[in-house]
């Protein structure tokens, strides 16, 4: 079963990658899009052209990655799938249809009709897409969330029968959810674009696109870090109602003191076997501060729940304090670029813009710490309170499983490695480095490609040889 | 509710499965024919006369595998068990293939030889697994109290391997055929040479399989043999053979479409000589697809969307092999 897990978990957390920065490329597209439309500033046209490239890869990853996971429900998850399947499988196949509706309609438009068709109708397709991109999440969120706080739901022998499918979709933790997850892809978009453009600048390179893409990045920053903190306890308080026991891990909190508030442990190692916290940190009454907004309230600790219904207690307090912490970097962040460009030096602060490059990734890894915390948090459970997890796998043996995971993990490494390679070479070429959209084509060449990845150009630096491409 | 809806889905998703054998049939097809075309320029023309629709083609293996959690969760989940290390290696072998499509173009002279190898393994893994699962699938899979009740090996038969192999020539004679019809000169000549020994290689297969299929599982022998299906089962071994006989009339010409066209029909005659013999099983040899249902509510509120996305994937496929119809050659690529 733990490998199982593990082999899941490995490719989840690489698929989880794509679509998220998918889902925040198409909205920056978008605004890109919008704002060139409305001044006219050809920077804009540049950034779209440029960060259109790195979308359409991005897709393409993000398609394959996820055609495994269509199927491994089956594979490692048998008795969920024949449990659950009820729920979780609408909700799937909706998300399915809503990326090949997205494909179909508005992708192609989107990727490759620039010259094609009007600039209103081109907005209007990239507006499709983006908001495609959040309806998908939508879906596959929706299943996530019922999988955390089931409701809407009959047992009909043995199975999940769907009774109410408005209750089913907006279970109490999905709109918690789809928010903090909507902002969790919004930063860490926000975040590669913001070090893309502060690396391009600590080498030198300075024009008005690099400034123009810095700039919003650290706009939206400051912005959306704030929000995202503010959303994070609404969620929060919604996970203490419906699911205490991942709070009391969360927070280390193994038991209520007699008639004072619950501390907050800032860190320290949990310690399931003796039940406690060992080399605690502790500040009194804070954590009653922020999961009650009350100075004495108490929450229960995990002393109050069975042991065999806690999930493992210091991998959720540590993945927790990962994705809070670089939370906090993030606002930071955020705030020292609005004091320096206050001081007209957003685009020369040395040790600004490192900071910005050394955070790039820091959306990406606290969003799967995020994942982490939710997800192992909810264990032992897969379908809470209604399934556990130990019940959900599929029977294989330990050989089989160590062969598949083995190969994934290669695969993984070997493929998708080639792949991010790509993308960061391409970032780092720059944009309006390699002209427009007409690369994709060529003059007169009625060319529509159905492949994302055609988009982007063939090796850098090289001439596109005629014999290896069509078009 | 009056709507058959298990026997809507069966449909959809049995019709999702042929699309797909067919069309990325050819695909994997012109990764099987790659070691035997040696130039780089053939080579780049045989992916190109595939590389705008190829993702395309495997979009219905994705609707296949959701249609079948959607339709029959409890087949999903017995026969993804059953079939795991296939399955597994089915869907590796074309993550390989698909990223090798793109990089390879993208690489330069000194790596491009490893996309090359990457595209071929990836394309004989996954064609071989595919095969594997179809002869496993027939071999059928014990289910004991809704769960899969055989070991890991179990898949691995003389039956499931000879339908690999056998499921390989099907597919490199669908991607050489394919081939005839979208490219010229020297390399379709070399192709048209390949085909001809192919083109026998399948009709024995497919002779093979029929004979193998009875014999080793009694309980197809007894469904072939009995009367309602025996009635409307022999137009099938006719017109396989007459087929055949008109793909080798058509080898020996100057041939255009006509071999492709002749070869979908001899794999759609093995599909429904495959569906006959499970129909209405969802997992043979005895779950039904009204045992494998899903509950009603989820079948009619998924197949709203079905029915307003499938036609639309129709029709965009269509409209991409319209603008990519005609020839390609090394030089001028697609016009």
């Amino acid at each position: 079963m733990q490998l199982a897990r593990i082999q899941f978990g490995f490719t989840v957390s690489f698929h989880i990658i794509f679509p998220a920065i998918t889902i925040g490329l198409a909205s920056y597209l978008a605004v890109l899009e919008g704002c060139w439309l409305r001044t006219r500033n050809d920077v804009y046209r540049t950034l779209y052209h440029f960060w259109s490239k790195i979308f359409a890869v991005n897709f393409g990853m993000g398609v394959v990655s996820g055609l495994v996971m269509a199927y491994e429900f089956g594979t490692n998850w048998s008795h969920f799938s024949d449990f659950a399947g009820g729920v979780t499988g609408p909700l799937l196949a909706y998300e399915v249809l809503t990326a090949f509706f997205l494909e179909a309609g508005f992708l192609g438009v989107m990727l490759f009709g620039w010259k094609r068709v009007g600039p209103e109708l081109h907005f209007f397709a990239t507006i499709m897409v983006a908001i495609g991109t959040l309806v998908s999440a939508t879906w596959i969120l929706a299943s996530n969330s019922w999988m955390q706080t089931p409701q809407g739901y009959e047992i009909v022998a043995g199975r999940i029968v769907p009774t109410d499918w408005l209750r089913v979709i907006f279970n109490p933790s999905f709109p918690f959810r789809l928010a903090h997850m909507g902002m969790a892809a919004y930063l860490a978009t926000t975040l590669m674009v913001g070090a893309s453009g502060a690396w391009h600048l600590l080498r030198g390179r300075d024009d008005p696109a690099i400034r123009t893409m810095t700039s919003m990045a650290m706009w939206m920053l400051l912005i959306v870090a704030p929000v995202q903190a503010v959303i994070g306890d609404f969620h929060g308080l919604n996970t203490l109602e419906h699911q205490p026991i991942k709070i009391a891990a969360i927070e280390g909190h193994w038991e209520n003191g007699s008639n004072s508030g619950v501390p907050l442990t800032l860190f320290g190692w949990p310690d399931s076997e003796r039940e406690t916290n060992r080399f605690a940190l502790q500040v009194p009454h804070l954590g009653s501060v922020i999961l009650t907004h009350t100075w004495n309230r108490q929450f229960r600790g995990l002393k109050e729940f069975p042991a065999r219904d806690r999930p493992n207690v210091a991998v959720v307090f540590w993945s927790f304090r990962v994705m809070v912490g670089l939370g906090f970097l993030m606002i930071a962040l955020g705030a020292w670029a609005a004091w320096a460009r206050w001081r007209g030096a957003l685009y020369r602060s040395r040790g600004l813009l490192r900071c910005a490059v050394f955070m790039g990734p820091a959306g990406i890894i606290a969003m799967l710490a995020g994942w982490i915390t939710t997800e192992v948090g909810r264990q032992p459970w897969v379908v809470y309170g209604l399934l556990r997890t130990a019940d959900a796998v599929a029977s294989h043996s330990v050989a089989e499983l160590s062969l598949s995971l083995a190969l994934f993990v290669g695969v993984y490494f070997a493929v998708f490695g080639a792949g991010i390679h790509y993308l960061l070479r391409l970032i780092a070429v720059g944009p309006g480095a390699d002209g427009t959209m007409q690369v994709a084509g060529g003059p007169g060449q009625p060319r529509h490609a159905l492949r994302p990845l055609s988009l982007a150009p063939d090796p850098l630096g090289k001439p596109r040889g005629g014999a290896s491409t069509p078009g | 509710m009056g709507i058959n809806l298990p026997l809507i889905w069966a449909v959809i998703i049995l019709f999702g499965v042929m699309v797909y054998v067919m069309m990325d049939g050819y695909d994997l097809g012109i990764g099987l024919l790659f070691p035997f075309v040696a130039g780089k320029d053939d080579r780049d023309v045989m992916m190109n006369t595939v590389a705008p629709v190829w993702d395309g083609n495997e979009t219905w293996l994705v609707l296949g595998g959701a249609g079948l959690l959607v339709g029959f969760p409890l087949a999903y989940s017995v026969i993804l068990s059953a079939l795991y290390l296939p399955v597994v290696f089915m869907l590796l072998g074309l993550i390989f293939r698909g990223v090798a499509f793109e990089f390879r173009f993208k690489a330069s002279e000194q790596h491009r030889h490893w996309w090359d190898k990457a595209f071929i393994g990836g394309s004989t893994v996954a064609a071989f697994s595919q095969g594997v699962i179809l002869g496993a699938y027939i071999d059928g899979i014990p289910v004991v109290e809704r769960g899969y009740a055989g070991g890991a090996l179990d898949w691995l038969t003389p039956f499931s391997l000879f339908t690999g192999i056998g499921l390989c020539v099907a597919y490199a004679l669908l991607g050489g055929t394919w081939l005839i019809l979208k490219t010229g000169g020297a390399l379709r000549a070399r192709i048209i040479a390949l085909s001809r020994p192919l083109s026998w290689a399948l009709f024995a297969v497919i002779i093979a399989v029929s004979a193998w299929t009875p014999l080793a599982h009694p309980a197809i022998a007894r469904r072939w043999f009995s009367l309602p299906t025996l009635v409307w089962f022999s137009p099938v071994p006719i017109l396989v053979a007459l087929a055949f006989w008109k793909l080798r009339q058509s080898l020996r010409g100057e041939p255009q479409a006509g071999p492709f066209v002749l070869t979908l029909c001899l794999v759609f005659l093995g599909y429904t000589g495959f569906g006959i013999s499970v129909w209405p099983n969802v997992v043979p040899p005895a779950m039904s697809i009204w045992d494998a249902a899903g509950p009603p509510q989820s079948l009619g509120f998924t197949l709203v969307g079905a029915l307003l996305v499938v036609p639309m994937i129709l029709g965009y496929t269509a409209w991409g092999y319209y603008v990519f119809r005609g020839k390609v050659d090394a030089s001028r690529g697609y016009h």
